[in-house]
């Protein structure tokens, strides 16, 4: 299969991206890829989603010198911890710290939509410090299979899952 | 150094070649990034945070991790105190980033004695922790990252919110913040053309996909890495069953096309693999797109029965041993590139040589 933009060289990079909601397939060669600012994540593979970020932040429209020198600080959305700005995070596509997620939240959503399909966590939590939003993950999953007993006619089983369920939402207001 | 010592020292566990299915998966990953609260991540990091992280994760290795097994004799390894042959020689091996050895503040690495765990201090996250297996051991490898990440975390205190998970300097790793990923030998799909239309399939399921060890947009060895892209929104065993499920496919795939050249053009078929052996043992000097491309064809020849007497993790071995920081570490000095085809036709006769004498 040759490169969709240049048609010369054999594509090697091919993905799915989903732009409000539709999916769309690109192929293309590494230079081309490259011009585009964007390569397949993987390992050994420096890539940059320089372009990709800055075209979907919205990011300041009177450019990179406003922001810095001219504008009223007050409006510079800027990490209270790093000292990264908005802007600059959309520049070079990474954050600073992990304070920068709370100081830019609101304005991920779209970002993390695109990137991975969903803008909230469902995977592994810190054992040690992650303790009550453990227990709560447990108690979602157990109230699935709770009701799937119940549709079942396990009571039984359905009684066990209540008990435990009592148990550890006791254990979270001790926590609290 | 004799060439057996070189090679014993250059052989990481993943190279053997002796895991599931490893007639066609060459190597499993998992890799997890995590950074630490309370340091701002490595790019803003300042020299003295840099080396307050490194001496974290070493204080934390020294007092628990060592008692575990997998950790005995392992090293910390200062991206600071390498040459730069010695930075390749890692690169080439999978077992450090390109970013680490190079562009890095402070950079290091753990690895464990066998090297099937690597773990970069200081890359883009303040820890990488990576597992790499030989052959088809997507599970296990997550297993193994799990267990040491829950080992770090009784010590340290991970960068985590409740919405976006683990924090990472970019936002493609957050959440979860793993990438997994297998390395595939597909010369079959390719000999009928297949691959063409399997490798866009592979796209359009949301996983990446890209040739290795090729420069600029080529694939040399026919090998190619499938990877997870989705970081967030998904539970790590979500993520790792999907890419396991894809390549289940991949690897029936070329199966097939392995019966259908067989059934087809089997004399073509083996002409071809011996003319490469033959090449492989005779040749005075060789480039590395021709050597990939020669150790693909026999590793295949290997895998069908049209060669005997070599063993196939020798095709794995060679892979990584003809590149251009291998073979300058083992000339022991920098070798332009004619040099290296004369050097690497030598290295490749006496590995091939090694094996006939066993
Ligand atoms: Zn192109
Ligand atoms: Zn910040």
């Amino acid at each position: 299969m040759q490169c969709q933009e240049c048609g010369k060289r054999p594509a090697t990079l091919h993905y799915t991206k989903i732009i409000n909601g539709e999916k769309s397939q690109f192929h293309l060669c590494e230079v081309c890829a490259q011009e585009h600012g964007e390569a397949i994540p993987g390992w050994n593979h420096n890539f940059s989603i320089h372009h990709l970020l800055s075209g979907f932040l919205n990011l300041d429209s009177t450019g990179q010198g406003s922001e810095e020198g001219l504008g009223p600080r007050s409006q510079v959305l800027r990490c209270p911890t790093c000292g990264l700005t908005y802007n600059q995070f959309g520049k070079i596509g990474r954050f600073g710290c992990s304070d920068c997620y709370a100081t830019f939240g609101k304005r991920l959503g779209p970002l993390f939509r695109r990137v991975h399909g969903h803008t909230t966590h469902r995977g592994k939590v810190p054992a040690r410090t992650g303790g009550k939003l453990k227990l709560r993950r447990e108690i979602e999953q157990l109230q699935l299979s709770l009701e799937r007993c119940v549709q079942r006619e396990e009571f039984e089983e359905a009684a066990r899952l209540r008990d435990r369920i009592r148990t550890l939402k006791q254990k979270i207001e001790e926590q609290a | 150094m004799s060439f057996e010592q070189f090679m014993d020292k250059a052989i990481s566990e993943w190279m053997k070649g002796n895991g599931p299915q490893s007639e066609i998966v060459i190597s499993s990953r998992v890799r997890i990034a995590r950074n630490l609260d309370g340091f701002p991540f490595p790019m803003l990091s300042t020299s003295s945070q840099a080396k307050q992280v490194v001496q974290r994760v070493y204080e934390v290795l020294q007092e628990d991790l060592q008692n575990l097994p997998e950790f005995k004799n392992a090293r910390l390894i200062q991206m600071d105190d390498l040459q730069d042959l010695d930075k390749r020689v890692l690169m080439e091996k999978h077992l450090i980033s390109p970013h680490l050895a190079d562009e890095s503040r402070h950079g290091a690495v753990i690895l464990s004695q066998d090297e099937s765990i690597s773990i970069m201090i200081n890359e883009e996250d303040h820890l990488r922790v990576q597992c790499l297996f030989s052959g088809f051991q997507l599970e296990e490898a997550w297993e193994l990252a799990n267990r040491l990440d829950d080992a770090f975390e009784q010590k340290l205190n991970y960068a985590f919110d409740e919405t976006h998970g683990y924090l990472t300097s970019c936002p493609t790793n957050v959440g979860t913040g793993i990438r997994a990923s297998v390395m595939v030998h597909l010369p079959a799909l390719a000999m009928t053309g297949h691959i063409n239309q399997l490798l866009p399939a592979i796209a359009q399921v949301g996983l990446a996909v890209r040739g290795i060890y090729g420069e600029g947009s080529e694939t040399l060895g026919n090998l190619y890495q499938i990877s997870n892209q989705v970081t967030l929104g998904q539970t790590e065993m979500e993520i790792i069953d999907k890419l396991k499920g894809v390549v289940r496919q991949v690897i029936e795939h070329e199966q097939r096309a392995r019966r259908q050249v067989m059934e087809r053009s089997p004399i073509q078929l083996e002409d071809r693999v011996l003319r490469s052996l033959g090449i492989l043992k005779y040749s005075r000097m060789i480039d590395s797109k021709e050597a990939m491309s020669r150790l693909s064809d026999v590793r295949l020849g290997i895998d069908l029965g049209f060669i005997q007497g070599i063993q196939a993790s020798v095709m794995n071995e060679l892979m990584v041993m003809t590149r251009p920081g291998f073979l300058q570490k083992y000339a022991q000095q920098r070798l332009e590139p004619g040099e290296r085809d004369v050097r690497r036709s030598v290295l490749i006769r006496e590995r091939l040589s090694m094996e006939n004498a066993h």
